[in-house]
This record gives structure tokens, sequence and C-alpha cells, in this order.
């Protein structure tokens, strides 16, 4: 890549403080997005994937949370490289809601209930871009035009709890996009939401990637929803990345058996077997302990006894990178 | 198929409250389900694939219809009545934190069941349990546990070990999936298959997941606004899928392989309020092949071939869809 990617995670660590001791949701996350493409961070409960975008968003929970190690590096529209993982939280409360945007999975939960949704579009572009009163409102109604919520003039007075739910998604982006961001994290911006109504969020979010040519880091557990909007698709396991690869490739020709065992969950790759039954392939056993070596070793059917004992590197090869000593061996 | 269902219902209705606030959970539905055979029950918000699944067991009442289980009418039976029926329909929900009571070991949680129908007592009560248990994939040991003790995955084993502690003929299986990780998910889709074949269990599966109905179930029924659009064969309704709503939800589900096609064909607005559905057709105000006259006919199933019927007053050729792989 020649200018450097808007957001480049390097070597993250992120580690929280409990009553029982000190836990390591993030252990090892490496991921980069560049402008105007959709990186999908894939991975299920538990694997770090949401804490991953707390971190970059700098909102972990303090002061039980913190960056142990690593970098977020942030390209800004000034062209400046900054560490977001290093940035004071005044600084960083600037960054957030103009520069870099986040949606989440439920909208009623980041919406302000008593205040109109023209309101809190307008206070949030009055804080930001500096608008008057007047300007701000005027913006507020574009902003419900631009993501296609129908009546925008009349709707712009209207309550969040007046508002379906894939109509307050819709809001909720709006807001994201009242300043114009140059990174929008999505955190599983449709998985409340039903099918037909997910189809309509997934192509609005893509339609304004495509328009603003902004970056965007999609977390989702969906694969259905990866091959549909990613670019790039980085998988996460017990807190490490174990795999990053464009779309195609992983959908394809996945490296660490992790993200071949997950594909083959899916019930559209059920095989049928020799009594005529369609099974799903299933991953056996549940994320145990992690200890020195591979964190699925107990569960990949390729493991031997070096995976379980020597630490695995995230090894790049062109466009793509794998944590897992034998990916080659296997795809042989 | 079978000559007798194990369930057959017909023109069921199902209204909560009353105007101007009358929600019409479930309107004029009729289906039936052949003893061993899993039908699927598909559909999004305000579908009423919830509302059908507690009006089959009976945990509520039907304002209207008729729902007959394994020979006898049960839609008026009176509590007593319905123990018999309890003994051979049973439920599993979506989700496995909420159903488990926190406070009982597993060994009371499906011994409750074991109890109130007096199926075993003493050593047999606790040899059944764990033989419960061993069949969904826990080991019998377990049973002294408390719910908090296992995952997601394995608490929704111990729900389905409870419902069949009473040899059900039916379950109603209400989104048992839906909550759980894709690798987990895997693994139930998975036991379910294994224990239908080794029961002959007849399954009513309710899902908003279209791939894992297909993958589980027999027959499927297509739900929009309490009313069935489309029935048939699980095959035949993704790969020839007559009413627009169902190619509709087809296309919008995406599917896991970045080569297919993008979802087109994007449905507009929302799916309308149960308490205002639209009057004739209540899929009419989204579907993009509607005329006047859909306003005015409530279109009623219509035969499309072998067991699959379709509720629209056209038949639209399927245009925009791809050849089916």
């Amino acid at each position: 890549m020649i200018s450097p990617p808007l957001l480049a995670i390097d070597d993250l660590e992120v580690r929280f403080r409990t009553e029982e001791g000190e836990s390591t949701p993030v252990r090892g996350v490496t991921l980069s997005v560049a402008a105007g493409e959709t990186v999908a961070l894939v991975g299920e409960s538990g694997s770090g994937k949401s804490v991953t975008s707390l971190a970059v968003m700098g909102l972990l929970p303090r002061p039980a949370g913190r960056v142990a190690r690593g970098r977020i590096l942030f390209r800004r529209r000034s062209e400046q490289i900054v560490d977001l993982a290093a940035m004071p939280s005044s600084e960083m409360r600037k960054l957030r809601g103009s520069e870099i945007a986040m949606i989440f999975q439920e909208p009623m939960t980041s919406l302000n209930p008593v205040l109109s949704i023209g309101e809190q579009i307008a206070e949030s572009v009055r804080q930001h871009m500096g608008l008057g009163r007047a300007g701000a409102v005027k913006r507020a109604v574009e902003m419900l035009d631009l993501v296609e919520i129908p009546d925008a003039r009349r709707r712009v007075d209207e309550y969040p709890h007046q508002m379906s739910g894939g109509m307050r998604q819709r809001v909720m982006i709006a807001l994201a996009m009242s300043c114009n961001p140059s990174l929008l994290i999505a955190d599983e911006p449709t998985t409340a939401l039903d099918v037909t109504i997910q189809a309509q969020i997934l192509a609005l979010i893509d339609r304004l990637r495509r328009e603003v040519g902004m970056g965007v880091l999609f977390i989702t557990h969906n694969l259905g929803v990866v091959a549909e909007v990613a670019d790039r698709v980085t998988v996460m396991y017990a807190g490490q990345v174990v795999e990053s690869s464009p779309v195609k490739d992983l959908f394809r020709s996945p490296r660490h058996p992790y993200t071949s065992a997950l594909l083959n969950c899916l019930p559209a790759r059920a095989k049928r077997g020799a009594d005529g039954r369609r099974m799903v392939q299933s991953i056996p056993g549940t994320v145990g302990n992690v200890g020195e070596g591979c964190a699925f070793a107990p569960r990949c059917a390729h493991s031997i006894e070096m995976c379980r004992t020597s630490s695995v590197a995230l090894e790049a090869d062109g466009e793509r990178s794998a944590r897992c000593l034998r990916w080659r061996e296997i795809l042989a | 198929m079978s000559a007798t269902p194990l369930l057959s219902v017909e023109g069921l209705t199902k209204h909560f409250g009353r105007a101007p606030h009358l929600l019409r959970a479930v309107e004029d539905v009729s289906f039936h389900v052949a003893p061993g055979e899993v039908l699927g029950l598909v559909g999004e918000s305000g579908s009423g694939k919830s509302t059908i699944g507690r009006l089959v067991l009976r945990l509520i009442d039907p304002t209207s219809g008729t729902i007959r289980f394994d020979g006898d009418d049960i839609s008026r039976a009176t509590e007593r009545q319905l123990k018999s029926l309890r003994r051979k329909a049973q439920m599993v929900f979506q989700d496995p934190y909420a159903s488990l009571n926190p406070r009982l070991r597993v060994r009371d949680i499906i011994g409750e069941a074991i109890d109130a129908h007096r199926l075993a007592s003493g050593a047999r009560r606790t040899e059944r349990i764990g033989e419960l248990l061993e069949t969904v994939g826990l080991p019998a040991a377990h049973m002294v546990r408390f719910p908090h003790e296992f995952s997601g995955g394995q608490r929704q084993r111990i729900g389905i070990a409870r419902a069949l502690a009473v040899e059900p003929k039916l379950i109603v299986a209400d989104e048992p999936v839906s909550a759980l990780d894709v690798s987990v998910q895997a693994q139930v889709i998975n036991l379910l298959q294994d224990l239908r074949r080794r029961f002959e269990l007849a399954m009513l599966f309710i899902s908003h997941d279209l791939e894992v109905v297909e993958l589980m179930c027999d027959r499927i029924a297509v739900l929009y606004l309490g009313r069935i659009v489309e029935i048939g064969r699980a095959e035949e309704i993704s790969t020839r899928p007559r009413h627009p709503y169902t190619r509709a939800l087809l296309a919008a589900s995406p599917k896991a392989d970045p080569d297919a096609p993008k979802i087109r064909r994007l449905l507009k607005g929302d799916i309308p309020s149960p308490l205002a559905p639209p009057s004739g057709c209540v899929f009419r105000t989204r579907c993009p092949h509607a005329t006047g006259e859909c306003a005015q006919v409530v279109p009623a199933l219509r035969a499309a071939g072998d067991d699959h019927r379709f509720a629209c007053l056209y038949d639209i050729a399927d245009e925009g869809r791809p050849a089916a792989a």
C-alpha cells in the first residue's frame, strides 16, 4: 500500500483488572483498515472483537481496562499519524464523533430517549462542526435524508421510542455520519434487526462508505454478513487474530484451521452423510484456558505437540496472514 | 406422509387486547404435522410464529380455530385435560440462560418433569436423569451442578433433556439455536437431528434463520404478519419460492459466499405493525408487484404443485433470481 492505512492496529493487548485478578481479553491483535474499504472483524462470543473496537474508540471502561501493549495508529485528516492508545482522553474525545464514529447493535441504548432525533443530531454537529442553531437543524434534516428516512422534515421532531428498530438504526447512522468521519466502527449494527431490514441497513452503510470514501471496521459474528460487506476479513479467536485475508480468499481457502472449522459449521455447508442425513460439522469442545501454545490447539484436528507448547506468531504472507505453525502443511 | 397427522391446526386465530388496540398476532392459520415430521415456521418480527408455538402447546388460548393433537381436539381443553398433552408435547426455548431455574440443580430441573407425570422415582429416577443427560451429550455426573456452571450450548442441551424427559411425540422449538455462536449452533443442530431420528420426534421448528430451517425441516411455512403466505417442502420453498415475500426473504438473507450475487431487490419500508395490518394482502405495502386489487382481497392459499401452496392473487415469474446452484 502506498499511502499508510487509515487505521493500523499493531500487536494490541488489552488487560482488565477484576476482583478475581487480571484478565487479558485481547492478547495480540494486528489489523489495518484503508480509506474506502470495509474490514470485517469476526469472532465468536469472548473472542475479544468488541473489546478491540472499544480500545480503538478509547472507550475501555476505566480504570479497570487498559491498553497494556501495542499501538493503534490512526491517520488524521491532516495526514498526521497519531497513536490512539497513547492519546490523552480529552484529545480522544475530540476525535470521537468527528473523524472516528461508531454505531452499535442496540440504537436505543445510544440514543437519548428524551431528546428528539433532530435535537440529537443538531447537538452533535454544533459541537463538532461549529454550526449555528439554524444551520444545525438544517444539517439534521439533510442527514435524515441521507440515511433514507422518509419524510425527514416531519420526522426530525420524533423521539426514538416512536420509531422502529430499523429506523432507529438509521438515526444512529445519521448521527455517526453527521460529522463526516473518515473511519466508521460498526459493532454488530444489524444483529438485532429482521433480515429484510438488515439488508436495507447493510446497503445503506455500503452506499455511505462509497460516497464518503470512509474506512469501515465492521464487527460481526455473522459470516453471511461478512461475505456480503467485507473487502478483507480478520478472524479472532480467544483474544488473538488467527487469520487476515481478502474476503474471497478467506471463504475459498481459509488458512487457519479455526477459520476453516468455523466455515464448515455453517448450515449452508452441511454435508449429506451415508445415511442421507444432512449434518453440519461442528467444533468439539469450547474455548478453554489459554496457555503457552496456540489457543485453538485443544480443539484443532491438526494440532501436534509443538502447537501446544510453543507460542505462535501471526505470519504475514503477501495480502494474507495466519497464526498457525502448520498452515502450509495442512493446505498441501 | 402418514394419513393421520399428529398435529393439525385449522383456522387458528389469536388476537390480543381489544379495539382500538387489537393486536392481530395470528390470523386464520392452518397446517398439519405428521408423526416424526419437522415443520419450520419462518418469519420476521410480528409474523406470529412464536405465538403459534405457544397456542399449539396451549400455553395461551386461541381466539378461534381448532387445534387437534394426537386425535384429540385440544383447542378448548381444560388444565386437567391438558396434562396429558404436556406428556406428549414439550417446548424448547431460545434463551438457555432464562429458561432454566438458576437455583435448581440440573437433577431437579429435569426431575421436575419426571415427577409431574410420575414417570420414575428413587434410584430409577436418578438413573433416568443420567440417561437423559447422556442422550444430549452431557456426562451423567453433571446432574449435581447448577445452570451457571454450564456454557450456553450446554444449557441448551439441558433444556432439550428436560423436554425429552416425558418422551414426547412433539417438540415445539422456538429459536433453539438463535442465541448460540455458530460453532455451538452446529452442535445443537446435529443433536436435534439425531434425536428426531432416534425418537421419531415431530417438531415445530420456529426460526428466523432460513438456512437453519432449510437444514432442519421437512416442510416450511413462511409467515408474514400473522398469516401463512407460503407452505411446502423445504427444498421446494428454498429453490422455487412462489410468493413475493418468500423470494424477498431469501434474497435478503446474506449468503456466506463472497461469490454469490449481492443482495438485490431490497424490500422497501418497515414491517407494518400487527396493531394495524394492511387490508387485503398483508404484504402488499412492501410488495413490488402489488396492485389495487391486493388491497381489496385477502388472497387464499392456492396449490402450486405437490404439497406446495402460496397466498398471492398473482403468479409472478421470478425474474430477478439467480439460477439455483
